[in-house]
């Protein structure tokens, strides 16, 4: 019999970009801009994210932006910004110079943990949606800014599963489950995967996609974990359209004796 | 409130007698914490630690990893005048030191910056003695502008000045400052300072502060190792970054361990601090505090550099000059250097030997928009 999810369209979209891998990379932390294009292909991701403050058009050694293969789309990110509108000031040179519409905004006033500004990244989505950018917000999860982030016009939700860097998982996993029941955007989970098991999990919550950088960068092996994060992201993905069992805090058995009343 | 009364907080503190009371249990508990306090930092800085400097070394290089990745960011310095009216008996730019004085016109300064671009280096660290007087706020301005055009991070290593002066200098792009106290030491301070305005401790001390509020979004600060008693220095050096993460969390904090090295006029140094002690030092700020940024100076030499790569280093300076006008109008012999550049290879070199250790040298890491 053939699953029922193979017959669907799982096809994710940002704005009205359509992306079949929702396993999203970064190009931060690696030890050589070599290793990226060999990632990128083990992992199949299609979205890789660049720190527009690393980008030299004038560099003598070979710029970040010319690792990353042409088939994959490129999210330059606003790090650095530490208000909105830095955050926009750094959008719009990213597309002056050529890196697209997509943006994912990261505003971020503190720098002992890295957390975003929510309220910065919700004005700087404002602005940037009406300018016609695919806005990809990075926020602390948070229900009101979620519905905020959507009415400002934003592609997607980018919650952290934990500080970025940290490897930590899903810390932030029962706000996150929040999110997910209530946004009708695509919600990413971004920072603080650090395992291909946490990805999966991320996934089986219900999550659109995973956003991956440290784990990967960081890794003895990048391409091996790449291709590791892509398998989870998939599991988990099937998992989440197989609607798999919930867990129960209490026992239920599988032929209820009173079953027969209600037949 | 501000770092001054904790320093004198501590003033009747014994930290020689609280440094040989730690023991190795108190090291290895400390060790197997997440979050380390400042308690544990002593531990760390303790000569009984020195048992431990190996998983040490592995948890700093793991989470310097963690949080950095594996790149190394690369600047260079740029000094544009030698004129000082300071006597610091430790520093070749001392003002009782004879030699021909120099300060570079705007029109030389681009020349220098030029020659430091077309080595692809981004990131620039302007530096000057102290001598408002030659190098009054106008000429700083000025330089910053010229220098834009050329670097996409200005840090300064000037005179201390006041939150205004720092205001104008923001507003014309340096986003970044180093001011290292010398000594957190008061009485060695003194002695080492004994006239012109560095003389004044508190003032010196409170410049971190005053640039966090002018708007600039990275500090760089530390002692100078030789002056005061190295576990000391290491301690209120690490307790003051951490002061300034906890104040002004907007700002990137790094910490530098320059170590005193032969210029003309030069005193022995009091203190020599060991490779050994180098590196705990370094480990224990790592353990301390996650995301601090570690800049590692030509002052080291090249072999050392090619180890602390791996130890939890963030930024390394490269192809440095240390005289007024050696990148493009003097050579090495004219200039009167305020420190000996001891790693002299070039920044092509020494990028490669960061990419052979597995690191990925970065030139270019920061955009002010």
């Amino acid at each position: 019999m053939m699953s029922t999810i193979q017959t669907q369209d799982d096809t994710l979209y940002f704005g009205d970009v359509a992306f079949s891998s929702r396993l999203l990379t970064g190009t931060g932390k690696f030890a050589s801009g070599d290793i990226i294009a060999p990632m990128l292909a083990a992992s199949g991701s299609e979205l890789i994210t660049v720190a527009l403050r690393r980008v030299d058009p004038n560099a003598k050694e070979k710029d970040i932006l010319q690792y990353i293969p042409k088939s994959v789309r490129i999210l330059p990110n606003t790090s650095g910004a530490r208000t909105a509108e830095e955050a926009v000031r750094i959008a719009r040179i990213a597309r002056e110079a050529g890196c697209g519409d997509f943006i994912k905004i990261e505003v971020i006033t503190d720098m002992k943990y890295l957390l975003p500004d929510n309220a910065g990244t919700l004005r700087a989505t404002e602005i940037l949606a009406k300018e016609g950018f695919i806005v990809l917000p990075y926020m602390m999860p948070d229900i009101t800014v979620t519905k905020q982030l959507h009415d400002a016009g934003a592609a997607a939700i980018m919650p952290l599963g934990a500080p970025i860097g940290t490897n930590r998982g899903l810390e932030m996993k029962p706000m996150i489950k929040r999110i997910i029941e209530i946004s009708k955007l695509p919600v990413v989970v971004d920072a603080g995967i650090g395992r291909p098991s946490q990805a999966a999990e991320a996934m089986e919550m219900g999550a659109d996609a995973v956003l991956v950088n440290t784990a990967i960068a960081t890794s003895h092996d990048p391409v091996a974990a790449g291709k590791a994060f892509a398998l989870a992201v998939q599991a988990g993905r099937m998992a989440y359209l197989a609607q798999l069992a919930e867990e129960k805090e209490y026992a239920e058995a599988s032929s209820p004796l009173t079953g027969f009343l209600r037949s | 409130m501000s770092f001054m009364s904790r320093i004198l907080e501590l003033e009747s503190f014994d930290f020689d007698g609280h440094f040989q009371e730690v023991t190795s249990a108190d090291v290895e508990n400390s060790l197997r914490k997440d979050e380390l306090r400042e308690q544990d930092l002593f531990n760390l800085l303790s000569k009984t630690a020195q048992d431990y400097l190996e998983p040490m070394a592995r948890k700093a290089q793991k989470l310097t990893r963690q949080h950095f990745g594996n790149i190394i960011s690369l600047y260079a310095p740029l000094y544009i005048s030698d004129y000082c009216s300071n006597a610091c008996v430790y520093c070749g730019f001392n003002c009782g030191v004879q030699f021909p004085r120099t300060k570079l016109t705007i029109e030389e300064i681009e020349r220098e910056a030029a020659a430091i671009a077309a080595t692809g280096m981004r990131h620039i660290l302007i530096l000057t003695g102290e001598a408002p007087a030659q190098t009054p706020i106008s000429y700083l301005e000025e330089a910053v502008t010229v220098m834009k055009k050329y670097f996409s991070s200005i840090a300064l290593e000037i005179f201390p000045m006041d939150e205004e002066e720092y205001r104008v200098l923001c507003k014309a792009g340096a986003d970044s400052l180093t001011v290292y106290q010398e000594t957190y030491d008061r009485e060695v301070y003194k002695e080492m300072h004994p006239r012109g305005r560095k003389a004044d401790y508190e003032y010196r001390l409170l410049t971190p502060e005053r640039g966090a509020r002018a708007g600039f979004r990275a500090l760089n600060i530390g002692a100078l190792f030789g002056l005061g008693e190295p576990r000391k220095e290491a301690c209120l050096a690490a307790l003051h970054a951490h002061y300034l993460e906890q104040e002004f969390p907007d700002v990137e904090i790094s910490l530098s361990l320059p170590r005193m090295t032969k210029a003309k006029g030069i005193i022995e140094p009091k203190n020599i601090l060991s490779d050994i002690d180098f590196v705990q030092f370094m480990l224990a700020w790592r353990l301390f505090m996650p995301r601090l940024g570690i800049t590692i100076s030509t002052r080291e030499s090249a072999e050392f550099r090619d180890r602390l790569v791996h130890l939890g280093a963030t930024r390394f300076s490269s192809g440095s000059k240390t005289g007024v006008g050696e990148y493009s109008l003097k050579n090495h012999h004219d200039a009167t250097v305020q420190f000996e550049v001891t790693d002299d290879r070039s920044v092509d070199e020494v990028a490669d030997m960061i990419r052979q250790s597995g690191y990925q040298p970065v030139f270019k890491d920061w955009e002010l928009v």
